[in-house]
């Protein structure tokens, strides 16, 4: 895996301080499964809230909140507690789903690509909508377009975030390909051109309403709620 | 439910928490104490790191929007999970102030959205970059960065602020504040790179 589009700085900021919609949180973790790069970077900006927070004034807390807890600890054993929250035990392992779907999607599709029942929208074209909170009518949803075949143009009122998950395209940015991320706002109008011998497979988010900027996307769009 | 939607209730200006006259020099070292406990399970361990995070995640909370009661329960629950994790915690990647922050938001999101906050995998996709630029200690790192956030400009400050303590969207911050989305982003990229460069070079 080669990525060479990554995530917006001021992506990486909101994804740390847990302020983005589900739907944006989502594309944003997948894609930091795969980018050890951004990876990274998230430290840092993690490492922002860690910092506020210790210098914040301090809260009162209940009396027995202490008492309570060691209380609480007394009663499990360690070896419990272990079990309890060793994460590769309460979740499927990544060996058994496919190869290259994060664990965050997979937790929403049961475990792979071959779940997803695809609803089409123009022939070419599928997508499949998840049930992640957007925000400000916003989608969170994956896009299957077949070889040849072009989203069709359309700009943003807000952020978008479109994630690759299998094939390519390009589009008037560059080409994206399996790992890389399109992380856009309101500034840019796009049309998305798969160029892959295979389908392409993109995880989407958007915290607004896509516009289109043509007849046919006008007309499209009332129908699929994009 | 009786807590409310994040930060309703919060003044239009937002007042920045004062962090200068913390004496960073001072502290304990709390991420090796994170780490101490991990291994031995010592109960004062746990003692004195609850007695410095607790009253602190409860303010976060607090400030998010919570009102008292839930922030009681929801911080117990955070620091019931720093006792249980604890075997998760690496302090080559993060202070133990940014792990416990994590577990915080993590607790509060899951509570305020019912939805479990999306998180990245924990095993490698790719190996990691084998070196880091500047290999650096996170506690030297933390100490850095808390004389950096103080030299922000407030425009910059209040965005980083409006993010991590009252759980805004950019087009939430672009609506409270009256400017476009595109300037809250390139504002808080700035307030972020300039962070970054301070921590690199030092400040
Ligand atoms: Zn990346």
């Amino acid at each position: 895996m080669n990525i060479k589009h990554h995530l917006d700085e001021a992506t990486l900021v909101s994804y740390a301080a847990g302020s983005m919609s589900q739907a944006m949180a989502l594309v944003t973790a997948c894609h930091l499964s795969m980018c050890p790069q951004c990876r990274e970077r998230l430290a840092h900006s993690e490492a922002m809230g860690g910092v506020i927070l210790d210098a914040l004034p301090p809260a009162e807390v209940a009396e027995d909140s202490l008492q309570k807890l060691l209380a609480c600890i007394d009663e499990e054993s360690d070896i419990e507690a272990v079990l309890l929250d060793r994460p590769d035990i309460n979740r499927p392992h990544k060996d058994h789903s496919d190869k290259g779907i994060p664990t965050a999607l997979g937790d929403y599709i049961g475990g792979s690509l071959a779940n997803v029942e695809w609803k089409r929208i123009v022939p070419g074209v599928y997508f499949h909508d998840l049930p992640c909170k957007s925000e400000r009518g916003g989608v969170s949803r994956l896009l299957r377009i077949a070889p040849g075949k072009a989203m069709l143009p359309h700009s943003h009122d807000g952020n978008e975030l479109t994630l690759i998950l299998q094939g390519s395209f390009s589009d008037e940015i560059g080409r994206f390909t399996v790992g890389d991320i399109a992380d856009l706002d309101s500034e840019v109008e796009h049309q998305p051109l798969v160029d892959s011998d295979v389908d392409c497979i993109c995880l989407i988010a958007t915290d607004a309403p896509l516009k289109f900027s043509t007849l046919l996307g006008k007309i499209v769009q009332p129908m699929t709620g994009f | 439910m009786e807590n409310k939607p994040p930060g309703e209730d919060v003044e239009n200006v937002v007042a920045m928490p004062s962090m200068s006259n913390r004496l960073s020099g001072a502290d304990p070292d709390w991420s090796e104490m994170l780490s101490r406990l991990a291994e031995s399970k010592d109960k004062t361990l746990y003692i004195a790191l609850f007695r410095h995070f607790a009253p602190r995640v409860k303010s976060y909370l607090i400030r998010l929007g919570l009102v008292d009661t839930v922030a009681e329960e929801l911080m117990q629950e955070t620091m019931l999970a720093v006792w249980r994790k604890s075997h998760l915690y690496n302090s080559n990647k993060a202070a133990a102030s940014t792990w416990i922050f994590t577990l915080a938001r993590n607790k509060s999101i899951d509570l305020m959205r019912k939805q479990k906050y999306p998180e990245y995998d924990l095993e490698e996709w790719q190996e990691e970059p084998d070196h880091q630029d500047n290999p650096c200690e996170q506690g030297v790192i933390s100490d850095r960065m808390n004389s950096a956030i103080n030299t922000l400009p407030e425009n910059q400050a209040q965005v980083i602020y409006m993010s991590f303590f009252e759980g805004r969207s950019h087009a939430d911050i672009s609506d409270r504040l009256g400017v476009p989305l595109g300037s809250v982003k390139s504002r808080i990229r700035l307030a972020s790179e300039k962070l970054k460069t301070m921590w690199r070079d030092g400040v």
